[in-house]
């Protein structure tokens, strides 16, 4: 079947954009021409757009708009308005959740309600997102593979920010909305709970987040390396095994006395990915409802290194009597 | 001999780097080499090391197996066996394997015909574990500023190093480091299912390819960076997290001693508002 393929070299084609294989009945129409733009076509595509937008990814868009407003202008509420402030101190504002007392409950606006909408009106464009990246596979006849890497992404997302804080029952321990303090709770939550280096889970996600590092080295560097042999038709290489494929196998076969196959080098990657953040939010689900303290856990099962007391000891500020 | 039932055309003399036809051989599926020579060597006496260490440290429950470098009263000088010696060896049989393998790449890839990609980004990771393990030391003037070899110790190491800076997360080389690994995973998560989803279209449907691949990216974010960039991308982000991994620890200690949340005093105290 005729196909329409780019061909990369260093003489950029300027032809007309590529509008897209044509829409099934039923779909709204495409957004923009496509147009060329010449430093994106120093790394890859230089054709940009044209884009489906439809109802789903309007409602999406509309409703992240909204999130979006709603804290930049409690953030600048934060600074009396000021511009100047705004931007000066961008990185340490923030638009934090209810304190502890007001458990699950719905706060004043100014005591965490915005925050609580702010997260309503996010997880509901990242959901419809979600829908509409399913939609968009099935109506152009594709597996529906992204949807599904992008729902274990959405399982950590909830998993922080409404699952763990929902099982605790306080909407505080979830994160707030802003640069520095969101790094502030990601160490804060781990430190609450016993420090997350000793979260198994945490090591794991860890572990394929590193490891996709690794495989997207290994995999891209491959696929690089045999180019001149037209190795990135990676799909035309699964149905059709050319010189490229077998040079790119025999390349870790000889190395590591193993290889992928084009199809299966891909659902390493899919399952790599998706682990970071499964196991992630495994991880937080865990912590405050079957664990309080990762360190203790571990010393109790007996993998967490005893060390030298090099230091005398420091009391526990907790058993200490109130100052004042 | 586990041989492909296209491999044997493929296994061809030469390309070697050194050695000529000496080590020009296989040995099941493995090329061996010069390299492959050596790589064993230093595997297999560094990992034969690591058993020595849990040995003499009584300790054979593998999360608490722990190799320490030296003392920082040491210096940059050798330390007795027992007391970090062990240590650097190792660190010298590590580098030694991992160079040896990145070597031994190289030859394959000549053999094959093939670029040398995959050796140049394992040479990222290559100068992240040189970083931690011999240039930041030397510029702190002491190997007891290494990492310790352990399952459990690592982390250990990696969680105290991080907050005698107070905050770690506020260095903005490791905010780049993580932003990087972050897009990386996210990256090759959208790489490998769209690949995916093109060849496993669902039952009745055709195999699909780049045309199908390319307007579905740009049906729904309004760019495919095409079936070529992909992996320009993929190898950019991963040499990227891996080289600025590197930095900011380089950057912790040699070059900045302060907590890493104060270092952002010099954005609140730029001329234009102060």
């Amino acid at each position: 079947m005729a196909d329409y393929q780019s061909i990369f070299n260093r003489v950029q084609i300027r032809g007309p954009a590529y509008p897209g294989i044509p829409l099934p009945p039923g779909d709204l129409k495409r957004g923009g021409k496509g147009i060329y733009l010449y430093l994106l076509g120093w790394l890859g595509d230089p054709q940009l757009g044209p884009i489906y937008l439809g109802r789903l990814g309007l409602a999406a868009l509309v409703s992240f708009v909204i999130a979006i407003e709603i804290i930049g202008l409690n953030l600048a509420a934060s600074v009396h308005w000021s511009p100047l402030l705004f931007i000066r101190e961008f990185p340490w504002l923030g638009l934090e959740p209810p304190a502890p007392a007001y458990g699950l409950s719905f706060p004043p606006l100014n005591e965490g309600g915005w925050w609580l909408i702010a997260g309503f009106f996010l997880t509901l464009s990242i959901l419809l997102w979600w829908v509409h990246i399913y939609v968009r596979a099935r109506r152009l006849g594709l597996g529906t593979h992204t949807a599904w890497a992008f729902a274990s992404a959405i399982f950590l997302y909830l998993s922080i920010g409404f699952i763990h804080p929902v099982l605790v029952g306080h909407w505080s321990e979830a994160p707030p909305f802003g640069v520095f303090p969101h790094l502030d709770w990601t160490s804060a939550f781990s430190i609450r709970y016993g420090n997350f280096y000793y979260n198994p889970f945490h090591m794991l996600s860890i572990a394929f987040l590193y490891g996709s590092a690794v495989l997207f080295a290994m995999h891209g560097g491959t696929v690089l390396a045999v180019s001149r042999f037209g190795g990135e038709r990676e799909v035309e290489q699964i149905v059709d095994r050319g010189t490229a494929y077998e040079r790119g196998a025999l390349l870790w076969r000889w190395t590591m006395g193993f290889n992928a196959t084009a199809e299966s080098i891909h659902r390493w990657a899919w399952w790599f990915a998706v682990f970071v953040t499964f196991t992630g939010a495994i991880g937080i689900l865990l912590s405050g409802t079957v664990v309080d303290n990762w360190y203790l856990w571990g010393v109790k099962h007996g993998f967490v290194p005893v060390w030298p007391n090099v230091f005398p000891p420091v009391p526990d500020p907790t058993t200490l009597p109130a100052v004042n | 001999m586990a041989l492909l039932s296209f491999e044997k055309k493929y296994r061809v003399r030469g390309g070697t780097l050194v050695g000529g036809d000496l080590f020009d051989f296989w040995v099941g599926p493995f090329y061996v080499g010069f390299f492959g020579v050596t790589a064993v060597f230093f595997a297999t006496l560094g990992t034969a090391l690591i058993f020595y260490g849990a040995f003499i440290g009584h300790q054979w429950n593998i999360w608490r197996v722990n190799i320490d470098p030296p003392d920082i009263s040491y210096g940059l000088k050798l330390a007795p066996i027992a007391a970090g010696g062990l240590w650097q060896i190792i660190t010298i049989s590590a580098l030694g394997a991992f160079v040896s393998w990145a070597l031994r790449q190289v030859e394959i890839s000549r053999k094959l015909g093939i670029g040398l990609h995959v050796p140049f980004a394992f040479s990222f990771a290559i100068f992240a574990y040189f970083t931690l393990v011999v240039i930041r030391p030397v510029l702190l003037g002491a190997w007891g500023f290494g990492f310790p070899y352990g399952i459990l110790s690592h982390l250990d190491w990696v969680s105290n190093t991080g907050y005698q800076f107070l905050h770690f997360h506020y260095n903005p080389a490791h905010m780049l480091a993580i932003a990087f690994f972050f897009t990386n995973a996210f990256a090759l998560a959208l790489h490998g299912s769209l690949i995916l989803s093109a060849a496993n279209p669902g039952k009745g449907e055709p195999v699909k390819y780049a045309e199908h691949e390319n307007t579905f990216f740009r049906d729904i974010v309004g760019y495919s960076i095409g079936t070529l960039g992909i992996h320009r991308l993929g190898v950019f982000l991963a040499i990227s997290a891996a080289f600025w991994s590197a930095i900011c620890i380089l950057l912790s200690g040699p070059f900045w001693t302060r907590g890493w949340p104060e270092w952002w005093n010099w954005w609140l105290n730029l001329p234009i508002w102060s």
